[in-house]
Formats: structure tokens, C-alpha cells, sequence
């Protein structure tokens, strides 16, 4: 595993209402290259919200997302100028975004779905992207379904592809909203097993997950949200092993209790 | 021996793995809908001849004569037809598309309008609109030949009852589509043209077959305005032969028979898409 490098993603004080539901309340976050961050913690925390202010699908109501060389605050007000619109898809261009339902366009093959957003976002040549997305199709083991339409994979196949379409665009930052929660059990694996190369690799990745087996392999930092708050972040071991917030600790012993993959 | 000769009796009724009163229950099943099928065609044929006869055979009997002579000229007029609404139905969708993307627009201008298109257009008859794009029109200086008119006015008036069925069917795409194009850094424009309407009319295909197969018959409307199509035929063969009835006949008897062509076909085409999809 590469050994982190400098600071890419940098968020501050993010805070999001929904209506007058505070799910987020200040929650920072700075990841450096090479890293890979698991957000924890039960259903409901905000994790997931937090991780969709990140690229501005959620409008955060407060707060400053720093990725690469672009920087954007919060507008709660929506009345961005069409500059700021444009800084917002500047740094989504940075950041690949996998999720929970895949979200794959169901009406183009599995290579359309990588070299779209390349050929019309980065105006890459078709050749090109066809080049980058055949190497990352490869890289999850996806080569043969490369002519196929969603609707004829598999979910752990779609989420792979998914997660191939992000990695089409060389994103500075990967994210991954619960990207097997929508997956049957026996499926879970194979995506599983690709994220983990993927953060071997030296990928810069920031995973929602409940998957606390695959945090303790694949993560370098464990973060733990509870009420949209960070309660405790550690290195996996530390914190999935010995926590020391007694909320923590009930987290972690009821998904111990459930028998969910939390033990070794 | 006898074990075995037991055995691969067994062996033969098993290896397709079923028992000989499946075969029959299909087989009686095929039969009972073949009998279904074979009433269901002697039911239409025997109330059509009725109608026929009743309508006009009781009278005088029908002009066979002048039927063989005048159905040429008259099915003549359904190629007009048919190039009417074909093209009228592509300006309806174009309108449509663009209608809903006003009715979905957040900006008041532009979304105002395209309601007050739809309320404008919903809340008159389609034939005050073809007399109003032909003569009121002209009236004022734009004097439009008469399929021109027909056509335009058709395509206006479909435009803005299609309108709502693509408001909702790009509503109908998941919203983790805009998402996942948005994630992807694509602008608003790529997100509409390249994401959300190509899924947005598979949805409403099937809408749009069937508002095609009522364009045909409401095409009909513009022979108000003498367009050649085929209710304008029927009327301009029957009339001066008095066989008004026998070129009726034959201009319903087409359009029953173009409906049922084009029903066929989108049938068809729903099946293929049922299949591309998941």
C-alpha cells in the first residue's frame, strides 16, 4: 500500500437541514492521497448525506468542500451564480461517485456508460475514452460484458461496472455510498474484493459502509457518525477493536450480536 | 430382466420429467383456446354482415358496382392520411418535449407559457383550431395551403395533450439517473438530452403509438378544409353518384383497417422493448 500522500479532499464545517432535521452538524473531514476513510455507523447518522454534500448532490447548508485545486461553499440559498454552477461540476469532475442502486444508464451498453461522461464532459476523443474505459473495465473483470446492457448483468456485475464508469473519468477521489447494500448476499464479494484492490492500489477513496470486515482489511482510518456527529476515527484495529466512546461501543456490539460481518 | 425392463419404462416417462396428465391438460388447454378464437372470428363476422345488411342491404342493397370503380381513388386518399399524421405526430412530439421541459421548468417565463400553451390548446376543438390556422390566419396575412394548415394544426393540438405524457414520463426516470449524469460532472443540457430523454421515451412509446393510431382518425377533421385525404375522397366520390353510403363504408373500412395495422405493429414493438428491458 502506497504511503499517503498530500491532503486531496478538505471539508469544513458541513452542515445540512433537511427542513428543519439537522442530519449533519459540523462535521469535518481531510483525506490525503492514497487513502482510503470508511464512514460508519447505523442508519440514519447522516453519513450518507454527509458523503452527497461532498460533490454537491445535497446542497450542504453550511460549510467549504475542497477537492484538488477547486474549492466551493455551501449556497443554501440557491442563488449561485452560473460561475459558481460551474466550479460545482468542476470538482464533480474530481470525484467518482459509486451508489447504493448502481444508477447505471440503462439505455447504453456497459462501454457507453464508462465513455459517455468522458467524451462529453473532458472532451476526450472516442478512441481515448474507449481506451481508458477498456483498462478499467479490465481492472473489475468486466471485459466480456463490455457490449452488454445493464439490464442483462448481474448486480454485483452493475456495481462493477459502476464502479468502472467512476474510475473512467480519473477522478482525484473515489466515493462509495453502501455500494452492497442493495446486493444479495453471495454478490457482496466480488465488489467487495475489487474496492479492496482498488485501495491497495493507492486509490483515494471515502466508503459509507456497513461492512465492517471489509473496513477492517481494506480502510487506513475508520470513522464513526452517530446524529451527524463525528463521535471517534481511528486506524481500523483501534477503533473497530478497542473503541473508546461508549456509543461506539454499543454500535459495534450490536452488529456483533447480529451476527453481521463485524467478527473475524 | 422384468426390474429392468420396469425400470426404463419409468426411465422413458421420467426423463422429460412428467406425469401424461400434463400433456393433456396443455393439450386441452391449446383446445379450448383454439375454440375461443374460432367463435370469437364467426361472432365479428356474422355482426359485421348484420350491420352491413341492416344499414343497407335492407334498402336498396349495396352498389357493388360502383364500390370496384371509386375504392381506388378513395384508398388513394389514405396515403395523404397517413402522411398527415406521420408528420404531424413527429411536430406533436417535438412540441411535446419541449412543452415539458417548460412545464418542468423552474423559471416562471418560460414555464408559464408552456402552460398557457396546454390550457390554450386543451380548452378548444380541434376543428375551431384547424379553421382558425387556416382561415383566421389567412385573414391576417398568413395564408398557409390547406395540408399545411391541417397538418400544423393537428401537430399543435397533439403537442399539448402529449406534452403531459412526456412531463411524466421524464418525471418517471429514477432520480438517481440525474444524480449518477450530475456525479459524473455532465452539464444540465448533457444530463436532459443524453440521459433523461432517451429513457423518457421509452416510456412513453407505447403513449405515443396510441395517440398515432387517434391522429389517423382525427386527421379526418382537415378534409374541412379540403385537404384530398381520405374522408375528403370518400365524400368527393360519393356525392355527385349519390352512393354516399357505399364511399362511407369504404373510407371506415380503410381507417378500421390502418388502425389495426398500426395496433399490430406497436403490439410488436412493445414486445421487443419489454424484452431489450431488464
Amino acid at each position: 500500500m502506497p504511503s499517503l500522500g498530500e491532503p486531496v479532499l478538505n471539508a469544513r464545517g458541513i452542515e445540512k437541514y433537511f427542513g428543519y432535521n439537522h442530519v449533519v452538524r459540523g462535521l469535518d473531514l481531510e483525506l490525503r492521497r492514497h487513502e482510503t476513510v470508511m464512514l460508519v455507523g447505523r442508519s440514519g447518522s447522516g453519513k450518507s448525506t454527509f458523503l452527497r454534500c461532498l460533490n454537491f448532490l445535497e446542497e450542504p447548508t453550511a460549510g467549504v468542500v475542497r477537492i484538488a485545486d477547486i474549492e466551493v461553499e455551501a449556497d443554501p440559498l440557491h442563488d449561485r451564480s452560473r460561475r459558481h454552477q460551474e466550479h460545482i461540476r468542476q470538482l464533480r469532475m474530481r470525484v467518482g461517485m459509486v451508489f447504493q442502486d448502481f444508477n447505471l444508464f440503462p439505455h447504453m451498453t456497459v462501454l457507453q456508460n464508462c465513455i459517455e461522461a468522458p467524451i462529453r464532459v473532458k472532451g476526450k476523443s472516442r478512441a481515448e475514452a474507449v481506451e481508458i474505459a477498456e483498462r478499467y473495465l479490465n481492472k473489475v473483470h468486466l471485459m466480456d460484458k463490455r457490449d452488454e446492457h445493464p439490464a442483462r448483468l448481474s448486480g454485483g456485475q452493475k456495481q462493477r461496472a459502476a464502479i468502472a464508469r467512476a474510475l473512467s473519468m480519473e477522478p482525484e477521489v473515489l466515493m462509495f455510498d453502501e455500494p452492497t447494500s442493495a446486493l444479495d448476499p453471495e454478490l457482496i464479494g466480488e465488489v467487495l474484493k475489487v474496492m479492496e484492490d482498488l485501495a491497495h492500489e493507492g486509490a483515494t477513496m471515502i466508503v459509507v459502509t456497513h461492512e465492517m470486515h471489509f473496513a477492517r482489511e481494506a480502510a487506513d482510518r475508520v470513522i464513526f457518525i452517530d446524529e451527524g456527529t463525528l463521535v471517534e476515527e481511528g486506524p481500523p484495529e483501534q477503533l473497530l477493536n478497542s473503541p473508546q466512546d461508549p456509543r461506539t461501543q454499543r454500535f459495534l456490539r450490536r452488529f456483533l450480536d447480529s451476527g453481521a460481518s463485524g467478527a473475524d | 430382466m422384468a426390474y429392468g425392463h420396469a425400470s426404463s419404462d419409468i426411465g422413458q416417462g421420467a426423463s422429460d420429467g412428467r406425469d401424461p396428465i400434463v400433456d393433456q391438460i396443455i393439450r386441452s388447454g391449446h383446445q379450448r383456446q383454439l375454440t375461443f378464437r374460432a367463435q370469437f372470428a364467426i361472432t365479428w363476422l356474422i355482426l359485421i354482415v348484420g350491420i352491413v345488411y341492416l344499414l343497407a342491404g335492407g334498402r336498396r342493397g349495396l352498389d357493388g358496382d360502383f364500390i370496384v370503380e371509386w375504392f381506388p381513388f378513395i384508398l388513394g386518399g389514405a396515403a395523404t392520411t397517413v402522411a398527415i399524421s406521420g408528420i404531424a405526430i413527429v411536430g406533436a412530439v417535438v412540441l411535446a418535449i419541449f412543452g415539458a421541459m417548460g412545464r418542468l421548468s423552474v423559471n416562471p417565463w418560460i414555464n408559464g407559457t408552456a402552460s398557457l400553451y396546454v390550457s390554450l390548446v386543451r380548452g378548444t376543438p380541434l376543428l375551431v383550431q384547424i379553421f382558425f390556422a387556416y382561415y383566421a390566419l389567412a385573414e391576417v396575412g398568413l395564408v398557409l395551403p390547406g395540408i399545411v394548415a391541417g397538418t400544423a394544426a393537428l401537430a399543435f393540438n397533439y403537442g399539448a395533450y402529449m406534452t403531459e405524457v412526456f412531463r411524466a414520463g421524464i418525471q418517471a426516470v429514477p432520480r438517481g439517473q440525474r444524480e449518477a449524469a450530475r456525479a459524473l460532472g455532465m452539464r444540465e443540457r448533457v444530463v436532459f438530452w443524453r440521459i433523461v430523454i432517451p429513457q423518457a421515451f421509452r416510456i412513453v412509446t407505447p403513449a405515443i403509438g396510441n395517440e398515432f393510431i387517434a391522429m389517423l382518425k382525427d386527421s379526418s377533421l382537415v378534409f374541412v378544409i379540403g385537404v384530398g385525404e381520405l374522408l375528403w375522397r370518400a365524400q368527393a366520390a360519393g356525392r355527385p353518384n349519390v352512393r354516399i353510403f357505399e364511399a362511407l363504408l369504404v373510407a371506415a373500412l380503410v381507417y378500421w383497417i390502418l388502425t389495426i395495422i398500426f395496433t399490430l405493429f406497436q403490439e410488436r414493438l412493445e414486445r421487443r422493448m419489454a424484452r431489450a428491458d431488464r
